[in-house]
């Protein structure tokens, strides 16, 4: 049973990745990762993980992607052009990509790691359940947990300040002539 | 399920996310395949997790899950800029600090 979830989570969160990176326009490229985000979180709660599913499902799939979906539908289609800095780039970065997974295999399945056993060790109850993640993160990791916090308000203030639009009377930002021919030279 | 099936999973993930920021122009599609880096990364962190029978990695992934939410609006942020100012939306267009 547990195999039969594992590759259809793993069948969906790869072809979801494929799909982000294949896919021409950015919109659907979008809801592909969103597809690969559920895979995965199914892929977690085969690993017990409820909490951490429930929080990639609520948190990534829904916040996160919603606001990639508004900036995408913001921006709009952005074409990408056949021109190419670097010759052969389109077949070099595959074999790249490759060689990559090669070498990460051959260091995955060079360790020790059947020594560990198939399954893992038994689990106690609760393990990975909400009470106990936030046993451990309000305990163990309260340094961590605060920092986290602290990151999420200077990223929120930094947003703001990033994308918020000039206040009128100021000169507007978009309408400098040669501003956008003086980047890229 | 070994968990070293987890860890080829995620090596896999991980791989086709690096070849996206390697191929795509779009930065709003770059960032997309950063997202699928950092979960690959947590997969392997969850497999770990289940693998030793401690929770320490189910916080090592959330803290991932943080960090993550912040390049995006981060990111996010960058784009709508940019898209302000008629920047090309081309990551190899825009290189102004290269010099």
């Amino acid at each position: 049973m547990e195999e039969v979830v594992f590759f259809a989570g793993a069948i969906g969160a790869l072809g979801g990745a494929i799909a982000v990176v294949a896919l021409r326009n950015p919109f659907y490229s979008v809801l592909a990762l969103v597809v690969h985000l559920v895979a995965l979180a199914g892929l977690f709660l085969t690993l017990h993980a409820e909490f951490i599913a429930a929080a990639q499902v609520v948190v990534y799939a829904g916040a996160v992607m919603v606001l990639y979906v508004f900036v995408a539908a913001y921006v709009g289609g952005v074409e990408e052009p056949e021109w190419e800095p670097i010759t052969g780039q389109r077949f070099l970065a595959p074999i790249l990509a490759a060689a990559l997974f090669v070498e990460l295999s051959i260091a995955i399945l060079g360790t020790g790691l059947k020594a560990i056993g198939d399954e893992g060790p038994t689990i106690p109850f609760g393990f990975g359940s909400p009470e106990a993640i936030g046993t451990l993160m309000l305990e163990r990791f309260l340094i961590a947990f605060e920092a986290a916090s602290i990151l999420l308000l200077i990223a929120a203030v930094g947003a703001v300040v990033l994308a918020a639009r000039k206040l009128p009377g100021t000169s507007p930002d978009a309408h400098t002539p040669g501003e956008a021919g003086e980047v890229g030279g | 399920m070994a968990v070293e099936w987890y860890l080829v999973l995620s090596a896999l993930l991980f791989a086709t996310g690096a070849a996206g920021v390697l191929l795509r122009r779009s930065p709003l599609v770059v960032l997309l395949c950063l997202e699928l880096m950092l979960n690959a990364g947590n997969l392997a962190l969850i497999a770990f997790a289940r693998s030793t029978g401690t929770q320490d990695g189910h916080i090592f992934a959330l803290v991932v899950m943080v960090v993550a939410a912040c390049e995006v609006v981060v990111g996010l942020g960058l784009i709508v800029a940019m898209f302000r100012r008629r920047l090309p939306l081309n990551v190899d267009e825009l290189r102004g600090l290269r010099g």
